[in-house]
Order: C-alpha cells, then structure tokens, then sequence
C-alpha cells in the first residue's frame, strides 16, 4: 500500500535510504545537520548519521558547492542543499563552471556526480530578492541534469537516481510544496531522470507544466471539464533538461493544441523552448498557435496583491484555453 | 634520529641532478609552446610557467606525485608533468589532437590526467580553491593517507573562494596544501596595485592556518619548506599555507604585451633562474660540468622535437562524432530508473 507523506518527509526518507546504502553519501548545506534543515528535508539525519555526514556549512554558497563537486571526484555522493534557490546564483560559478564542464573538458576522465536541490518560486511575501524562479537559467546550459520533482513520488524516486547517477543533477523543489501530501510507496524505487508524465489525460489541448504549475494545471483542467467542456491533457515536464521531445510531440499529436505555463518571467524560457520544440517537431499538427502563461516580467513585489498579480494561476491557464477556442 | 629527520628534508644530490633536468625539460616545453602558437599550431589561451619551475617541482617533489591529488589554474602545463602526465598527451593536447590527455576537448587551461591524480587546470581564477577543499574531504571520508596540493597565483586571494575555502578547510581540518605562487602580478596588475596585504601568508593568518613564505626561485628551499607543509597536512593537522615568491617570465598569457613590467625588475628576475642557480651550484660543487649541462640540454630539445612535437604533428584530430560524447555521461543505467538496470 503506498504511504501517504509529506514532499519533505519523502526527501527524508530518499536522503536516510542512500545514506544507508552507501557510507560515500553525504549531505551538506546550511542549518541542515543539527537545525534538520530550513524546510525539514534532512530532519533526524544529523542524530543518525553525525556531523561528517550531515555538515553544516558556513554561508559560502561557492565555495560549499565547490567542495561537494571536489568530493563527488573522487567517487562521494554529495547531496547539497542551497537554502533558497535565490541563493544558488553565489555558487553558479561552481555549478556551471565545474560541475557541467569537468566531465567535457577532462575528455570524460572525471565524473562530476553531484546532487544540488534547492527551492525556487513565489512564496508569500518574501520579496523580490527571495522569489526568483531560476529554472530556465539551469536548464540553458549543457552538462547539468535539471529536474522538477511535483509530488512526493516524484522528488523521493528521483533523489535517489540522481544520487547513483554519475551526472551532476540539479533537483528543483518549490518553497510552497514541502508539506504537499502526496503517495510513495513503501518499496524502494528509482525515478527516471529523463521523461515526461501524462498526469491527466485529455483530447483537446495540451498544458505543459512542471512542479508547482502541474497544480494549477489540475484546478485549470477541472474548470476547463466542468464549466466549458473542454477536455485538457496536461504533461508533467519534470525532467527540463533533457526536455522529452518525444513526449511533448507525442502530446500535441494527439490534441493538437498547446499550452506552457511557467512560473518564471517569459524570455527566453520554458514556454519559449517547448514552443520551439513544437515548431521545429510537430509545426503541421497544430489547430492553433501555441500559448505560454507566464510571469510578469517584474521582480517579485513584497504587497500580496500585486505579488499575486505578477504570477499565474489557474484562472490565467482557463482563460488562455478559452482565448485559444476563440471562447 | 632528530638529525636523520632533518637530513632526509634536503634533496639529496641524485634528487638535485633529476630536478636540474626536469626544471629544464619544463621550460624547453613551455618555450617549444612559445613557438608553436607563434606557429598557430596551438589556439586559443596559452599561459606559460618559464621562471616559475621551482614551484611546481620543489613542491611535488616534496610529497607523492601520483597518489597525492594536484589541481591549480590554467598555468597547469608543467605540474601535470611533474605529476606523471606524459608530455607527449600534453602536447598533444595543446595541438586539439585526439592522442592528447583530453582528447583536445580541454586545451592549454584545462589539462587532466586523472590516473596521475592530476585533478585538472581551471580556468576561473580562483576556482579550484573549493575544488581541493572537497577532494581533501574525498580524502577524510575514505580515509586515504592522500593529500591535496592547490597551486594558484597570488591573485587567486582576492576571490571569494580563497576566503570560504580557507574558513572551511580549518573548519573541518581537511588535508589540504594550498600553495600561493606569488609572482607578484595579476594579469598586468601588480600585486600593490590590487591587493590591500602583499605579504599573502600574512593573510591567511585570520583562519588560524600555518603559513610559511619562501624564494621561490631556489628549489631547495622550496623542497624544504614543502617537506614541513606535506608533514604538517598528511599527518592530520589540517590545512598548510606555502607562499612561494616567485616570477614568470612571459606575459600572463600569450595575447599579454608584457609592457607594465620594468626591464630592470625582470633581470632582478633573471638573475636568480632557478634552473641557473641550481646548474652553478652542481657545477660549483664538482658534480657536474657546464659540457655536461649543454649536453642535457641538447638531448632535451631533441627529445622534444623527435618524440614530443613528433607526436602532436602526426597525431589525428578527434572524429566529429566525439562532439557531443562527453556531455553527459554515457549510457548511466540510473538515468533511466528502475533499479538501475540491475535486480
């Protein structure tokens, strides 16, 4: 029977799993060990494993980065935690400097096989310097893994392929889905780091999302059934690099129209690759251009309105739907 | 016992003859490097060590080249020789051939040879800092007897990871040696120009890390002050700071004028060739002859051209089809999930 259990309890049990498996595992990050971690993820693992092991890190995002990626050379398994994904642009130098390059530019002598996860999107209130959405920066640049677990199923499997997987893997949480519940089930498994997921299934239009925006998908596909009979399919993008063409030609074969929703500002972004896809791959199956929902091309505001504003939702993917019928 | 401790931190005379000779393969290459980029035979970068090889050799020499793990900056050429790195691969690598280390996928600044425990020249100043500080933590969490070596240049310390790394490396009593070559300039800045603290060691004193200064132009002191900076790491006392003061002959790079240096402060330079000082200092003591200097140094430069430029000539370009190979890693059987491929 599977479980049902928290995002960060099911982070907790992928991390403790690992850790278990393999002495060479470790975490670190900041107030990670005796804290348990800002958003839980690494809770009762200090007591357990102790401070080698779950090392509270000073707050040196670049240089704790680095080290994790040194260590990961010589065949550690370093899960690191960037508190806030805001933050993981003091360590871009390591992650995309070192980690996506070392494996390239050794001619494949060394392996790079770090774990980064950190949380990104809007929370509530938190301000402009705490709410960026970076996943478009990641996913831009070749030699990194880039997923985006939505459910506790997903971040739990997916946390431990990317631990065992030789690639450095950028995993990206969302600040407002650690206490989502969701089933896992109580045999060990492994998430595919590549792929997509159909998470409902529908004939009229495709809604592309990935981590929190699969949500706001489901309300939108509900509306969209319910009050205008419109039967939407939506694809769960979790891995953004690769992106699973196949999966997103496969889709709009299928209904023939398209929709993306980001949480991230427009430019140059998911919604402007996915569409690229689309045009490149599958340009004759549409009955109607494709459609992004996107951010406001702001900094995040600090007043709960106007921050509300400046993200979508599921009345903005509704009413993208309804414009693209000509409703 | 205590002077038999003390004899063995001297080079002895065999270790001077051999350092005299790989101090002087190491600049040939580098000149022999000069001269192929004039040629444009090598692209890109090239940053060449000339003036600087007691560094590099009086260190390694000094701990276990091979075992111990070394990274440092895009001026990476002649430690991954020093570590065991074939120069012929070097070469090889500076001409884009697929025989060199990294298939020509790296280039001059980024030199591997990872069966050497060369970890790898990096471009980003700065960069390896943390870099050694995790590999000195690979070290501790497999319990390896192992140390790590950073080599990079005094401008390195005004980033931030001279700083977190540092702080870390104390914090957790990593067995890493960083070792600052301090040749007094940063590109075309000179050190007074950029950096508020000349004396680098002094820095260092703030994380509550030992820190020596040194010539870096004598290899025998260099060896020395190696031989109680490896000591002080590999026997579990944490990090070790060695400042060597040193001098590079050419510009920064090969696209550097040189002209913000004074000519009279390059010939104090010159005048203490550590390849000269130790040659005078053989031939002084009766060991060696200037005839048997020349002669080494012909067998050098014909080493050089008949095996090592023979070698980077004749070998082929990688194939197209290896563009994409190393990106990621191939074939990862978790990639895919399940168990991983396996029951």
């Amino acid at each position: 029977m599977p479980q049902e259990i928290m995002f960060w309890e099911a982070l907790v049990r992928a991390q403790d799993e690992e850790m278990t498996n393999d002495p060479l595992v470790f975490c670190m990050g900041e107030d990670i060990g005796v804290v348990g971690g800002t958003y839980k993820a690494t809770t009762g693992l200090y007591d357990k494993y102790g401070p080698e092991r779950v090392m509270d890190t000073p707050i040196s995002e670049n240089g704790y980065t680095g080290l994790g990626i040194g260590a990961s050379y010589l065949g550690c398994r370093p899960i690191i935690e960037i508190m806030s994904v805001n933050f993981a642009w003091l360590a871009m130098d390591q992650i995309f400097n070192t980690a996506a390059k070392a494996h390239y530019m050794s001619g494949g002598q060394l392996k790079a096989p770090v774990v980064i996860r950190s949380p990104g999107g809007t929370a509530h209130q938190l301000g402009a310097q705490h709410s960026a959405r970076m996943e478009k920066v990641f996913m831009g640049v070749a030699g990194l893994r880039v997923v985006t677990p939505s459910n506790p199923k997903q971040v739990y499997g997916m946390l431990k392929s990317a631990v065992r997987c030789d690639d450095p893997v950028f995993i990206y949480e969302h600040e407002l889905m650690y206490n989502m519940k969701g089933a896992v089930p109580e045999d060990e498994f492994f998430h595919p780091l590549e792929g997509s997921e159909v998470t409902r299934r529908g004939k009229d239009v495709t809604l592309f999302a990935y981590n929190i925006s699969v949500h706001w998908c489901l309300q939108a596909a509900e509306i969209l059934a319910s009050q205008y009979q419109i039967d939407a399919e939506i694809v769960d993008l979790y891995t953004l690099s690769p992106l699973d063409r196949k999966g997103i030609i496969e889709s709009v074969s299928k209904t023939h129209r398209a929709l993306i929703i980001e949480e991230a500002e427009p430019a140059v972004g998911v919604g402007a690759e996915v569409m690229a896809i689309i045009n490149e791959e599958c340009f004759y199956e549409l009955d109607a251009a494709p459609v992004r929902v996107s951010a406001v091309n702001v900094p995040i505001p600090y007043n709960h309105s106007l921050e509300k504003a400046a993200i979508p939702n599921a009345n903005d993917v509704v009413k993208a739907v309804l414009k693209m019928f000509g409703r | 016992m205590n002077a038999k401790v003390q004899a063995s931190k001297k080079l002895s005379l065999e270790q001077k003859k051999r350092l005299l000779e790989e101090m002087l393969f190491a600049r040939r290459f580098e000149e022999r490097c000069y001269e192929a980029y004039v040629e444009r035979k090598i692209g890109g970068f090239l940053h060449l060590y000339s003036g600087e090889e007691a560094c590099a050799h009086g260190v390694i020499e000094a701990a276990n080249p091979g075992s111990d793990y070394v990274l440092t900056s895009y001026r990476d050429h002649v430690h991954a020789i020093k570590c065991g790195v074939d120069p012929k691969a070097v070469m090889a690598e500076l001409y884009a051939k697929v025989t060199g280390c990294c298939k020509g996928l790296g280039g001059s600044m980024h030199i591997f040879g990872v069966e050497n425990r060369f970890m790898g020249g990096y471009a980003l100043v700065g960069g390896p800092f943390p870099l050694a500080a995790g590999i000195a933590k690979g070290i501790q969490m497999k319990k390896g007897k192992e140390i790590c070596i950073c080599f990079l240049g005094d401008a390195a310390n005004n980033q931030g990871t001279f700083h977190e790394s540092l702080n870390m490396a104390k914090l957790w009593n990593l067995p890493v040696l960083y070792v600052c070559e301090n040749n007094l300039y940063g590109i075309g800045t000179r050190i007074d120009r950029s950096t508020a603290v000349v004396d680098q060691y002094k820095r260092v004193s703030a994380y509550n890390i030992p820190s020596t200064q040194v010539d870096g132009q004598d290899v025998e002191i260099v060896y020395e002050a190696a031989v109680e900076a490896v000591e002080h790491v590999r026997s579990g006392k944490g990090p070790y700071f060695l400042e060597l003061m040193t001098y590079r002959y050419r510009g920064h790079s090969m696209s550097d004028s040189n002209a913000y240096r004074p000519k009279s402060e390059e010939r104090i330079w010159s005048d203490r060739d550590p390849i000269i000082m130790l040659r005078d200092r053989l031939v002084e003591a009766k060991e060696m002859t200037i005839e048997d200097y020349k002669k080494m140094d012909n067998q050098i430069l014909d080493q050089i051209e008949s095996e090592v430029i023979k070698f980077a000539e004749e070998s082929p370009e990688p194939p197209l089809e290896m563009l994409e190979k190393y990106v990621l890693v191939e074939n990862d059987p978790w990639v895919k999930g399940g168990r991983g491929g396996v029951n």
